[in-house]
């Protein structure tokens, strides 16, 4: 009864919103036929450049990611190994980091590194500003990951004679990549999401967002393109999150428990 | 430093300025991001669709693309308020998405059994979810919608750079072009800024999740 009364609800919603598009000239095939009609003059070239923005955000995310996971990692071992004394500096800058908005930081790295002479491609200000933020929280991945690898495994290797810095590094380490695989892809996500941040502050480069707004316009058809854009970024987090989803379990069956306890409980739903 | 101490009042409008964005967001999200939550749990399926789909959606979607569909594609469809509002419209539709995440979440926390009992003593799934389900739920969910806040008042910044105006990016974005100040100390005078919201709101969080952890 109340899905027959809900579904009327959304049709008719949906009707009043096409009813709008209409009204509007919004279903004019000239608005629609560049993105989406292979036959059109400009499909290929609009195409390529959507392909070349979705190339441009995806090394931008790529660089982002593997810098912060070189940067988390170290910051995590100087954590983990030095005494509190030396920790107290890091542990403050860090938390300045974090805490402020990864959009702040963009702005600021293209702002400040030009006035004591670095001047660098775009493309870098965008992934120095975005490994500024992320590798804090990927150092916090990191941490997690170290922490949740049994304690056993570090007896035995202090058992063995190995050092902290071994242990940390051949044993550690190691393992607690596999557990922290899937908070990383989920990490990646919103590392792609924070590229399109460039569009607003910076003036280049041409990733996805900013190669929208050029199409849209030459075209003059914002609905239409952005309706493309978000599609693209939509698949794109849409498969990674779900790549995301299949690793959780992978690492979730080769015997760590709480994972498994975790999606068991996950699933009450309200029934009426 | 001058540049901060010159500036003091503009930093401290600009400051406000965030924060009222921040308010205006939080209070439009989680009334909206409340309502998807119980589309998404309801024994409805059109509407348990509809919720799915609208947080697949706007969680994979960046939030530059939600401003840029409120601002340019809206007004093009009739739909014509100030751009601040626009603004403001683009961060709740955001953050409901993660509202209603945190709230589902804070719903599913509450054992099975108390909402069989809620029906075998004949309420009906309003009633159950108001007075038996939504309280409890709601206790689990403080922590991480103080997250959800957090990540909110950071994302008042881009509404700042995207033009709305007047809050602390834009205070930092004029000194530093129009009226050309050092770059680092306005740097570090907006980062307090920020800071001043973020790190309290974080210390916050430990204590009332320590708080919940013992009420379990």
């Amino acid at each position: 009864m109340f899905s027959v009364v809900a579904l009327v609800g959304f049709v008719i919603l949906a009707a009043v919103v096409v009813r709008r598009l209409v009204d509007q000239g919004e279903f004019a095939a000239e608005l629609w036929s560049p993105l989406l009609w292979p036959g059109d003059d400009l499909f290929v070239v609009v195409w390529r450049r959507i392909l070349a923005g979705l190339t441009t955000t995806l090394t931008a995310a790529g660089l982002t990611i593997a810098f912060s996971l070189v940067l988390g990692t170290l910051v995590t071992i100087v954590r983990v190994l030095n005494g509190r004394v030396a920790r107290a500096p890091l542990v403050v800058l860090l938390e300045l980091l974090r805490g402020a908005p990864v959009v702040i930081l963009i702005f600021f790295t293209a702002r400040l590194l030009p006035t004591i002479g670095i001047n660098l491609p775009l493309l870098w200000y965008l992934v120095i500003g975005l490994t500024a933020y992320n590798f804090v929280v990927i150092g916090e991945i990191v941490r997690a990951g170290v922490s949740a690898v049994p304690r056993g495994q570090v007896e035995a290797a202090a058992a063995l004679g190995m050092t902290h810095t071994q242990v940390m590094t051949a044993i550690q380490l190691p393992q607690a990549f596999r557990i922290m695989l899937p908070a990383l892809i989920s990490q990646l996500v919103v590392i792609v999401k924070d590229t399109s941040l460039a569009a607003i502050v910076l003036t280049g480069p041409q990733e996805l967002l900013r190669t929208g707004r050029t199409i849209e316009q030459n075209l003059n058809n914002p609905l239409q393109t952005y309706l493309v854009i978000a599609l693209v970024y939509i698949v794109l987090n849409g498969l990674l999150s779900w790549v995301a989803v299949l690793t959780e379990r992978r690492v979730a069956t080769r015997g760590q428990r709480a994972g498994r306890a975790r999606r068991g409980a996950g699933r009450i739903q309200i029934v009426d | 430093m001058e540049a901060v101490t010159d500036n003091l009042g503009l930093f401290v409008s600009g400051y406000w300025r965030s924060v009222t964005i921040c308010l205006y967001a939080l209070v439009g999200s989680l009334v909206w991001g409340t309502v998807l939550a119980v589309f998404r749990v309801a024994p409805v399926a059109p509407l348990r669709q509809f919720g799915a789909g609208y947080v697949l959606v706007v969680r994979n979607t960046p939030l530059t693309v939600m401003l840029f569909t409120t601002a340019f594609v809206l007004p093009q469809l009739g739909f014509n308020a100030p751009f601040f509002w626009l603004g403001v419209l683009g961060l709740i539709l955001y953050s409901s998405a993660f509202v209603c995440e945190a709230v589902r979440a804070g719903i599913n926390a509450v054992p099975t059994g108390q909402s069989e009992a809620a029906r075998a003593i004949g309420l009906d799934f309003g009633q159950s979810l108001r007075s038996v389900i939504l309280p409890q739920a709601l206790r689990t969910v403080v922590p991480p919608l103080g997250s959800v806040v957090i990540a909110m008042f950071k994302n008042s910044a881009v509404l700042g750079a995207f033009g709305v105006g007047g809050d602390l990016f834009s205070v930092s974005n004029r000194l530093t072009s129009a009226q050309g100040y050092a770059v680092a100390p306005v740097l570090i005078g907006v980062l307090v800024g920020y800071l001043a919201i973020t790190l309290p709101t974080g210390a916050l969080l430990s204590v009332l999740e320590r708080r919940v952890a013992i009420a379990r």
